[in-house]
């Protein structure tokens, strides 16, 4: 075992010494990569992948908050775009968002890469699985991408009926590309899950694993459980779009509301494949950069699976005024507040490891504490849409968007870029600009905050949500939200620039940067092709900050 | 705090309002605490236990006791918020049984009322003021909402069901109401307004159609440019010359139309009652059938201020359109 406190002090170079061959210059050339079974290749892959759906659902909510500046819509005396394409790039940029981007940026891309280091494994348990999932994910994109072109849709990416069986446009290919990233989904949740049975290093027990991988164990739970119902619910819809077999269109003797359950059952559980893999994260960053040992290790370990378990229960949730029984409305709103007890832990917990720790505020500690306050503010806004009686007045409109975007980027996207910051390093060898990490990070709070803390008040004003044309009352908040957008889109292009930067330099990061107790921090940076030059063999606590006192 | 409510909440038009805006602002006020009670102890414990090199920090694991107070406190809130919360939306569940009764029919982009006697108006719903007003809702196409911000009330409205919500409004005036379940191109146009008026007022309403009309003999084009707002037609049919989800209204009188079915047609009075009536009857060419029928639901008086409305906007000099057989 290594002594932490040895890491720390050491020089800018590696601490073993570095190999000359590592996974990324082992082989060269396009095969090497597009046909590898190396799981650091294949997250890297998804990562190129998914930070291009990135940009793309980015360019369209830019798109979207620029439309909304003024009520005309008018950009230097011109409509910027119509009503239909509004529609429609609002669709796109939540399908892209939420299928090809947040669904698999943490566990496909980050998890792939780094869950087998964490584990002591050579690789996932399914490398050809993991593969195949990589090619159905392109296949998935290159479908949404053929329907972009064709026209896009303009069902929202909630593809209620009967809209979505009647509206024009390329819904058939759109909702087959969500069906094959679903089973994208899939395979990467049951790879992971046999890979944390059956791959854990010698003396690595259940409550010995990083508490990203459970995490991410978690994540898999739903991932395999929820996202088949999504699959059979796309088909659903497509035998009636194009067959006529009725199903959810009442004229053909079907139930719009079955689908909301249907849809519900399956994104319910997905807002927690979304959130739990940005917790996982912050679970990691926090105890590392405060270089204390994590505060209720167990609690915490348990509280993300119990977010799995409780978030197959709440989906009636976003449908309190849809037409659902009103004993079913009451008995979701119940369960409901039952989500707010493991997150609750959780935030306690890591306050509680801050506490009398040894903090450094590097870059990804930077987005752990912005995740802390804008996971809070997403969080007890969810309180607002828990209670029966708010929500009446609250939901479809502008609040609940807020309270999502806080959700799913104030969480998942600041805890994947905190993510991303952290195993950086090891990933690519390089440091990147430590200053500019900083400063892109307070931007993006501050960008994040004045797009979206704005859109609370809008919500509560009583602005409804999908809104093309609006009131002119209500133009100063959106004009503040689409500056604050411009804000939260440079910060983040500020960071797409100094990290590709950072790779036209030599390979300069240490093997451990940041002082990090758990194993992926024990192989080179970047690891060689097969991860560690002997097995390693776990004999402490995944987070143990006390000295070693060498034998 | 009444001016922090009336910034954050729209205007009150119900008793049922100020009980929701009760909730609202506690939970505001609650999420506040809770809010500065985590976000205050982040940035200070960074900043209090900042990294001073070599510093050995305690390695505490856990805190049983702690942990059970920071997980049942919260569930303890929690069980008295969903209480209090059901207590609001148990009134919103149910109608009294003395409601007047009011059936919606929403359908892309326009709404339909049918009032207790059968008289029908699309556009503007009137109601009486201190008087429960159920509101028995369908669809005619996909799925609407009819959100009333100043009652706190919506509910969605499902073709092929029927659904309804309720309120008693307690202020005249008008109140704006505004579909929120998302229906296409038409959506954010499909709002309207509500008329909360005294019995004597909805009365007169109700039996002629309104006097307010009157205002207006000697210069229908006005009234019709009230009706065109009203009844919807604006959400669909632009003044300016603009095209919009159908043929724009400008110059548009006495023009030779030229319909999907290659057939052309003049634009008067007769062409424009049977749009009303059977919209699908006759489409221009370049659009699609989406319009709704408007049977019974244009008075004739709001019927002859349109047709000036539509003349106020120029004529088309009737062109030579090639015959077709």
């Amino acid at each position: 075992m290594i002594e932490y406190q040895v890491q720390t002090m050491a020089a800018k170079v590696g601490d073993l010494p570095r190999p000359k061959k590592n996974y990324l210059n082992e082989t060269k050339g396009f095969w090497s990569w597009a046909g590898t079974l190396d799981h650091k290749r294949i997250g890297v892959m998804y990562l190129v992948g998914t930070m291009f759906a990135f940009l793309l659902g980015g360019c369209f909510a830019l798109l979207i908050r620029l439309t909304l500046l003024t009520p005309t819509h008018k950009l230097f005396g011109k409509v910027l775009i119509d009503a239909e394409t509004y529609n429609r790039v609002f669709t796109m940029h939540g399908i892209i968002m939420v299928f090809l981007f947040i669904i698999p940026s943490v566990p496909a891309a980050l998890g792939n890469f780094v869950m087998p280091l964490m584990l002591g494994a050579k690789d996932v348990a399914f490398p050809r699985l993991n593969l195949a999932s990589f090619y159905l994910w392109v296949t998935g994109a290159l479908m949404a991408i053929t329907a972009m072109v064709l026209g896009a849709v303009d069902t929202g990416w909630t593809f209620y009926t009967p809209y979505s069986t009647t509206t024009d446009g390329p819904v058939t290919l759109m909702t087959g590309a969500a069906f094959v990233l679903g089973f994208s989904s899939i395979f990467t949740g049951l790879n992971f899950i046999a890979t944390v049975h059956k791959l854990r290093a010698p003396g690595m027990g259940w409550f010995d694993m990083p508490l990203f991988v459970w995490g991410i164990y978690s994540t898999a739970l739903i991932q395999i459980l929820a996202t088949p119902v999504l699959g059979i619910t796309l088909v659903l819809l497509m035998l009636e779009r194009n067959f006529g077999i009725g199903i959810f269109d009442p004229r053909i003797g079907g139930d719009p509301v079955l689908f909301q359950h249907f849809f519900w059952f399956y994104s319910h559980p997905a807002v927690y494949i979304m959130i739990l893999p940005g917790m996982a994260i912050i679970s990691e960053l926090i105890p590392t950069f405060s270089h204390k040992t994590i505060f209720g290790y167990r609690a915490i370990a348990y509280s993300s699976v119990s977010l799995a378990l409780v978030s197959f229960i709440v989906w009636g949730h976003h449908m309190f005024v849809a037409g659902q029984s009103q004993l079913a409305t009451v008995v979701f709103s119940a369960l409901t507040f039952l989500v707010a007890i493991p997150s609750g832990v959780k935030v306690f917990n890591w306050l509680g490891t801050m506490y009398k720790g040894n903090i450094s505020l590097d870059t990804p500690m930077l987005y752990a504490i912005a995740f802390l306050i804008l996971f809070t503010i997403g969080g007890l806004t969810g309180i607002f849409l828990g209670t029966l009686s708010t929500d009446v007045h609250l939901t479809d409109t502008y609040f609940v968007v807020a309270h999502f975007h806080f959700v799913m980027m104030g969480g998942t996207v600041t805890a994947f870029l905190g993510g991303l910051h952290y195993w950086w390093p090891k990933m690519t060898g390089r440091m990147y600009a430590e200053k500019w990490g900083r400063v892109a990070c307070v931007m993006y709070t501050i960008g994040f905050n004045m797009t979206f803390l704005t859109q609370f008040f809008l919500g509560a004003k009583g602005m409804p949500r999908r809104y093309y044309n609006y009131l002119d009352q209500f133009q100063p908040l959106h004009a503040f939200s689409t500056v604050g957008s411009w804000v939260l889109g440079s910060s983040l292009f500020l960071t797409a620039a100094y990290l590709l930067a950072s790779l036209r330099k030599p390979a300069d990061a240490p093997d451990n940067p940041w002082g990090g107790t758990t194993l992926e921090w024990h192989c080179s940076s970047p690891p060689i092709t097969h991860n560690f030059e002997e097995q390693p063999v776990v004999e402490r606590e995944p987070y143990d900050y006390r000295p070693v006192k060498h034998a | 705090m009444e001016w922090l409510r009336n910034l954050m909440l729209p205007a009150q038009g119900s008793a049922y309002a100020g009980e929701i805006d009760t909730v609202y602002m506690s939970l505001f006020w609650l999420s506040v605490v809770l809010f500065l009670g985590i976000a205050i102890p982040a940035v200070y414990f960074a900043w209090r236990y900042r990294y001073r090199p070599g510093r050995v920090t305690p390695h505490v694991t856990h805190n049983t006791v702690l942990e059970i107070v920071w997980s049942v406190l919260p569930l303890l809130l929690c069980v008295g918020i969903f209480f209090w919360g059901l207590k609001g939306w148990l009134e919103y569940a149910v109608a009294p049984g003395d409601a007047m009764e009011i059936q919606i029919t929403a359908r892309k982009w326009n709404w339909a009322f049918e009032y207790p006697d059968g008289s029908r108006d699309a556009g503007t719903l009137h109601v009486v003021v201190n008087k429960p007003v159920r509101l028995i809702m369908t669809s005619e196409d996909v799925i609407h909402d009819f959100f009333v911000p100043d009652m706190r009330v919506k509910h969605d409205i499902i073709p092929g069901r029927y659904t309804e919500e309720w309120f008693t409004p307690t202020v005249m005036g008008q109140h704006l109401f505004t579909c929120a379940e998302y229906c296409g191109k038409g959506h954010s146009d499909m709002h309207g307004t509500l008329i909360v008026e005294s019995q004597q007022d909805f009365d007169n309403y109700i039996a002629t159609g309104g006097t307010e009309w009157e205002a207006y003999k000697g210069h229908m084009a006005d009234w019709g440019k009230i009706q065109w707002e009203r009844k919807g037609c604006n959400s669909c049919h632009s003044i300016d010359g603009s095209r919009s989800k159908g043929p724009s209204w400008k110059g548009i009188w006495h023009k030779m139309e030229k319909m999907r079915d290659g057939q052309v047609v003049l634009v008067d009075e007769a062409y424009i009652k049977e749009s009303e009536n059977q919209p699908q009857a006759k489409i221009v060419e370049g659009f699609e059938p989406i319009m709704p029928t408007f049977q019974g639901l244009i008075k004739p008086h709001d019927f002859e201020g349109i047709v000036a409305f539509i003349q106020s906007l120029g004529t088309q000099q009737a062109q030579q359109a090639p015959q077709t057989q």
